[in-house]
């Protein structure tokens, strides 16, 4: 049975299309991952799977269970974790921790084998109210309450968001193990390098999934030659890229910047050089994820 | 070349917690500066106290050539600042958030029509000039909250992690605004959680455990540090110890 099955799903608030026409399934094990930027529909799906919120059309099943008719058994099977941080901030770590390990009828002995690893980072401040911890000690109390009752499937609505990338490394590391203990993991988040860490992920922009696949299936789908190209004023060389006529995509990615051309790579070199920026390279480049959902993205906008 | 921010030894203690340890350092007019750091490090705090918003403990700093702390007034007018957390009004229109600052700004009748018109155009937000801020989608907010932070120009803008959640195509949008107003001569002093936009900026600070750790530009950083990326010099910085004793984030 898989995990997490979503058929054909759809949700409007007045005017606006939250989620159109959303299908697909999360397997036995699977870290599954929902990547995409801030609007797109990650939040409403999860809320629809965690059966906070009606579907307009479509069914999903949550461990074989039905999101309507069994909402009831679906909430005792999942750990849910909400992108909006969501525990008690004037209740400690341990008070928060007893605290869902009570409402879920189970104790934090019980289940401590789960979250040894993570509660063992934050346990020296068990004392310090939720609301006064860091960010990234935020997340970690907030993966151990999601997880104390030994949830069938876990849902994590953006947990790195507004987390520095120490933190996020942790983290991911974390989901990692969590894995490896056999829990099927759905996770969001905006952060389109997180993507190379999940088993597949589905790309979702305006509450339309743009692909569905592995990620190195996703970057070696990516059909264009990019370039990578720099010289020592960037801003000089966008705009210059950008006025060429040959230039079919200029975006800048960290120390370089990223061109896909309609001309071969000499037609710029020729137009660059008498422009005279100092200190130009233009060499070929790997695409990555982020490639792949700017072109998917402006793809969905061509065809609106 | 005029300082656009100069600090020395500035502190800011917090009872018996120092969440900014005597950071020394100076930002040229003009430049892009990334102020970096883990949750906690101590940033915010930092650019509080240059935005004028917070006494200082001791220790020395000007901002756009005024005290921070006997001249938080002229400081305040002379910088913009731009966070995450929006500033704009959700329930007026764009135009009429434009118009409001421009009033808080002190700028006369005339101007606010012109940089009203001038900063619709350059957005290409005219058709949207009348619907409710709330209607926008999150990237145009961004990129009209950066407008108005520079609406007075200012000299300065301070922006605290300007592009969380944005999609990647926005989120380089954004970027090409800053590099714009850094090529007018504005100064950029800038948060973010994301590396690659690190790399954009001329120099960047790395604050750890409320100390700068390492400045420098992007290009000399990963030299000293041995790193592929911006990325790989943050984590071997900034690698949380298992004593994480911060409270703030």
């Amino acid at each position: 049975m898989q995990p997490i099955v979503i058929e054909n799903v759809h949700k409007r608030f007045g005017d606006v299309k939250a989620l159109h026409d959303i299908s697909f399934s999360v397997e036995q094990g699977e870290l599954f991952g929902l990547i995409g930027p801030d609007g797109a529909g990650k939040s409403t799906l999860f809320r629809i799977l965690a059966t906070l919120l009606l579907a307009d059309q479509g069914s999903a099943f949550v461990n074989g269970l039905h999101v309507v008719k069994d909402y009831k058994a679906i909430r005792r099977q999942v750990g849910y974790m909400p992108g909006r941080f969501s525990l008690y901030q004037d209740l400690t770590i341990e008070e928060n921790l007893n605290f869902f390990a009570t409402i879920f009828k189970t104790s934090v002995e019980e289940n401590y084998d789960l979250i040894k690893d993570i509660y063992e980072q934050i346990a020296p401040f068990k004392g310090r109210p939720a609301g006064k911890l860091s960010g990234g000690m935020k997340q970690k109390l907030a993966l151990c309450c999601a997880l104390v009752h030994k949830p069938a499937v876990l849902f994590l609505d953006e947990p790195t968001t507004g987390v520095d990338p120490v933190s996020r490394k942790e983290f991911w590391e974390m989901l990692q193990r969590l894995r490896q203990k056999g829990i099927p993991i759905l996770v969001s988040t905006p952060y389109m390098d997180e993507a190379m860490l999940c088993d597949r992920v589905a790309l979702i922009q305006k509450g339309e999934i743009m692909q569905i696949n592995t990620p190195g299936n996703i970057v070696k789908s990516y059909g264009k030659k990019i370039w990578a190209m720099r010289a020592d004023n960037m801003f000089r060389l966008i705009r210059d890229l950008r006025a060429f006529e040959g230039t079919d995509s200029c975006f800048a990615f960290g120390e370089y910047l990223h061109v896909t051309l309609h001309v071969p790579v000499e037609k710029v070199q020729a137009y660059l050089t008498p422009l005279q920026h100092g200190n130009l390279v233009i060499k070929p480049a790997q695409p990555g994820i982020e490639d792949a959902f700017m072109q998917l993205m402006q793809e969905q906008n061509e065809t609106v | 070349m005029s300082k656009a921010i100069i600090t020395r030894n500035l502190t800011k203690r917090f009872g018996d917690f120092i969440a900014t340890n005597a950071i020394t350092f100076d930002v040229e007019q003009g430049e892009i500066f990334g102020f970096l750091g883990a949750n906690g490090a101590g940033k915010t705090t930092a650019m509080r106290m240059l935005c004028g918003l917070l006494k200082p403990s001791s220790g020395e700093a000007t901002v756009a050539g005024f005290n921070i702390f006997t001249q938080t007034e002229q400081v305040k007018r002379r910088i913009g600042y731009m966070s995450q957390k929006f500033s704009l009004y959700e329930d007026l229109t764009v135009k009429e958030n434009i118009r409001f600052y421009g009033g808080i700004y002190g700028l006369s009748h005339q101007q606010i029509k012109s940089k009203t018109e001038e900063l619709l155009g350059k957005l290409q937000l005219q058709q949207e000039a009348g619907q409710l801020v709330s209607s926008l989608p999150l990237g145009w907010k961004q990129k009209l909250s950066f407008s108005i932070a520079v609406l007075h120009n200012p000299s300065i803008v301070f922006l605290d992690e300007p592009t969380g959640g944005v999609d990647p195509i926005t989120r380089r949008q954004f970027w090409d605004l800053i590099y714009e107003a850094a090529d007018r001569g504005v100064t950029i002093f800038v948060t973010t959680h994301y590396m690659d936009e690190a790399e954009y900026c001329n120099r960047i600070s790395i604050m750890v455990d409320g100390k700068i750790k390492a400045l420098d530009t992007p290009a000399k950083l990963k030299e000293q540090y041995q790193a592929a990326s911006m990325n790989d010099v943050f984590l071997q910085l900034a690698r949380a110890k298992p004593g994480e004793n911060n409270s703030s984030s």
